[in-house]
């Protein structure tokens, strides 16, 4: 093998296969290429049947499409997990004190420690819940942490999805299709299981129910519809959970209480666990034009009759100028140092930042503060000069909207492309769950992975793939390193 | 219509049945068996799915360890195993054969394509073409695609007559003996003993009983909260509303007797003996059931099931 310049999730830096592999490397040596392609094809007809299928915006031919999955599991040691682990509860910890703070006394404001603009310019910043507390101080009840890897041990956060995090149906729906296709790859190892994701859910949205709520709080699914991208995941989700899937016209408000149309008449609904939008969620408070939202949700939440999930203004957390003072906030409310490290950041809105970022474009990655799914971004080494040029023109005309990361070196996991493996670049996002009873998060994820050659993209929006990702006990190696 | 008839409609259904929940069994172990071992108790996975199919004893008879790969080959293509799934499909055949003419075209058919599959299925296992884990999961998949096939055709095409009374009968005997079997197995991890949730050991063998009857999704619509092991004895005990329940099971088995009794004018031990069972478990409530003690509960059903079994036979099919 030959040495690498990327750190690869199976061989290294190319000089020899991680223990960790051992089981995937052999199965990978006696399993010829056609077998592989058939097992490739026997996955995507699961998934078909299953339905597991994503709309992209804009495409106008093929608006059902699958999300490329790779056969070629992700392994995580147990070790390496459990150090993740704590530096994810820490972050999500962090992430909902900084809420309940920004919404309340502003305490890391008059610290000094955030520039207040930063909050108040922020299009997700939602001045009606200032002043206002959610039950048990949780806001981000469910949070996508995204993670990469540079190399042994070490792994950044890369973003923080606080609003409406998807892929969950994958790293679960993954699991199964790989258990029934790869009973032979699966006997080499002890994965965690990562099926009781469902219930830890189910148990995180019951324990945060309004104290108003009588007997056996009702939970229910909002979603935007079938035209949704993410709407098979909703659907996957609701049927799990046992909870009703019911879009905005299935709910109406009548003195600020929810309830769900029902063939036995309203039915009291007690936490919306809401995968539509916060501008979206009722039309009397944001968008007018919302046909997706229920009209006087708003008020129903001021007076502390239903709970939502995730809390309206958490997309002020997920930010990406505000990530670039994650370490910071972790500090402020935790005492600690974050377990977890940030990829360096350069913030637009500083004038020397804005300064190298303008000179280095063709270097870095560039992205809009609060854009999301690999829209609006430049990728420096990977643009034209026209792209630059026109990209550059944007950048100009708010330098504050902007932040700019390094081309990370992205670790690469093998992958069945085509007819062959191959080294693709991958992500991991762990979900976090969090209740009354505090942070909990199911050992596996979501693991995103670039299907093109050299690319960094890992977006399913831009052609990303999943991979199946498997926690195992460290008995499995004897890794020195 | 003959006795024989009756009796081989009779056991063809439960043939097929326990083919069905012997696949299951397989493949809820698999899973556990493959959980680290700090999500699972101290092993014995094989020996338990042994023991919810009514095979241990002669299991031990001719293996002397239950590997996964002993328990495997001994539960599905062991011919001196009499329950080997491929001994059900093999008798289900069988008594088929014997009655043609008492099936609907489309029964018989799915039991003798389901046949014939299996045996090249043997040959290509024989020839070492078809071996391993690889080949385990698309032939358990097949033997369920077979029972829900027959189960189907049975339920589209019969005439409902006797004929189709008795491949009810069969089909509930059987499935209510299966779950009461499996909570048997399981009971010790059924008590209502602790409160936690999602932390607990035992989560991974609740949520495999709840797979083994495919009621993930069902326990969550019924009760709408995390997986507690009272509510998962509540299931399969006591809700008509769950399809392999022991009250849907008696729900059913009384409804066909009654059937019998009335097209044949004549009620007899048997009817008696199902409805007091129905009734035992109508008036039952959870609470009675952990003061009695499930496993109690659970052995004395057992009991009482099998014995319905050879009311029936006395009253209808050995005459």
């Amino acid at each position: 093998m030959s040495k690498t310049r990327f750190f690869d999730e199976m061989n290294g830096y190319g000089e020899t296969t991680r223990a960790l592999y051992a089981g995937v490397a052999d199965w990978l040596k006696k399993t010829p290429a056609d077998i592989l392609a058939t097992r490739r094809a026997q996955a995507e007809l699961m998934f078909r049947r299953i339905g597991i299928t994503f709309a992209v915006y804009g495409g106008n031919d093929d608006t059902e499409r699958l999300i490329p999955f790779d056969i070629i599991p992700r392994i995580v040691s147990q070790s390496e997990w459990s150090a993740l682990e704590i530096g994810l509860v820490q972050r999500v910890n962090a992430l909902n004190m900084f809420l309940s703070d920004i919404y309340g006394a502003r305490e890391i404001l008059k610290a000094g420690v955030l520039p207040p603009d930063i909050i108040y310019r922020n299009a997700y910043f939602r001045p009606e819940m200032a002043g206002r507390r959610v039950p048990h101080d949780v806001w981000v009840h469910i949070a996508g942490i995204d993670l990469v890897r540079t190399g042994e041990g070490e792994f950044f956060v890369l973003e923080d999805n606080a609003r409406t995090p998807s892929g969950v149906s994958y790293m679960l729906e993954n699991r199964e299709v790989m258990m029934r296709l790869m009973p032979d790859l699966f006997s080499a190892y002890r994965i965690a299981p990562v099926d009781n994701y469902a219930d830890a859910l189910l148990a995180a949205l019951r324990s945060v129910a309004p104290t108003a709520a009588r007997g056996e709080p009702t939970v229910v699914l909002l979603t935007p519809g079938q035209y949704n991208s993410a709407y098979y995941e909703h659907s996957f989700l609701a049927d799990r959970l046992g909870i009703e899937l019911v879009e905005g016209h299935d709910l109406s408000v009548r003195e600020e209480v929810v309830y769900m149309k029902t063939t036995q008449g309203p039915k009291r609904v007690d936490v919306i666990y809401r995968r539509v939008d916060d501008d979206w969620i009722d039309p009397l408070s944001f968008n007018p034009d919302s046909a997706l939202g229920v009209p006087g949700l708003m008020n129903a939440y001021y007076a502390g009759n239903v709970t939502i999930t995730n809390a309206v203004g958490t997309g002020v957390a997920d930010d990406k100028a505000i990530y670039s003072y994650m370490p910071e906030i972790v500090k402020f409310y935790t005492g600690q140092e974050a377990k977890l490290g940030n990829v360096q950041t350069w913030r637009c809105r500083e004038p020397d930042a804005y300064k190298y970022v303008r000179e280095h474009l063709d270097e870095l990655v560039v992205k809009e503060v609060n854009g999301s799914g690999g829209y609006g971004m430049l990728v420096g080494p990977h643009a034209t000069r026209a792209d630059i040029d026109e990209f550059a023109k944007r950048l100009d005309a708010d330098p504050a909207n902007y932040i700019a990361q390094p081309t990370l070196a992205l670790s690469t996991c093998p992958a069945f492309v085509d007819d062959s493996i191959a080294p693709r670049h991958v992500d991991l996002r762990p979900f976090v769950l969090t209740g009354a009873n505090g942070v909990h998060v199911v050992p596996g994820g979501l693991t995103r992975v670039a299907m093109r050659a050299g690319s960094l993209v890992v977006n399913s929006s831009q052609g990303g793939g999943t991979k199946d990702t498997w926690i195992i006990e460290d008995t499995n190696s004897n890794e020195g390193a | 219509m003959l006795a024989r008839t009756a009796e081989n409609l009779y056991w063809l259904a439960r043939y097929i049945e326990r083919a069905d929940f012997t696949a299951r069994i397989i493949e809820v172990t698999a899973r556990l068996a493959a959980l680290p071992q700090n999500y699972r108790r101290s092993g014995g996975e094989w020996e338990s799915a042994l023991a919810a199919v009514g095979a241990l004893n002669s299991f031990k008879a001719s293996f002397s360890e239950a590997t996964e790969s002993n328990v495997v080959f001994f539960l599905t293509f062991d011919e001196a195993n009499p329950s080997s799934i491929r001994r059900c499909l093999e008798q289900a055949r069988i008594n088929a054969r014997t009655i043609r003419t008492a099936l609907t075209a489309e029964m018989w058919q799915s039991i003798n394509a389901g046949w014939l599959e299996l045996k090249a299925m043997e040959e290509k296992r024989r020839g070492g073409e078809y071996s391993g884990a690889d080949s385990i999961q698309p032939f358990l998949e097949f033997v369920k695609a077979v029972s829900l096939d027959f189960d189907g055709s049975s339920y589209r095409t019969m005439l409902r007559n006797d004929a189709y009374w008795f491949n009810r009968i069969g089909l509930y005997c059987e499935r209510a003996d299966n779950t009461a079997r499996l909570m048997d197995v399981k009971y010790n991890v059924l008590l209502p003993k602790t409160e936690e949730v999602g932390g607990s050991l035992d989560y991974f063998q609740w949520t495999a009983i709840l797979r083994a009857v495919s009621a993930q999704t069902a326990y969550h619509w019924v009760y709408r909260e995390s997986v507690k092991p009272w509510l998962i004895a509540d299931l399969l005990i006591l809700r008509k509303e769950m399809p392999r329940s022991l009250a849907y099971c008696y729900d059913g088995l009384t409804r066909f007797l009654d059937s019998l009794g009335k097209a044949y004018g004549k009620q007899g031990l048997a009817q008696r003996h199902a409805r007091n069972i129905l009734r035992r478990i109508d008036s039952a409530s959870m609470e009675s059931i952990f003061q009695q003690g499930l496993h109690e509960f659970v052995t004395k059903f057992i009991e009482d099931n099998n014995r319905l079994g050879a009311l029936i036979a006395e009253q209808y099919l050995h005459h």
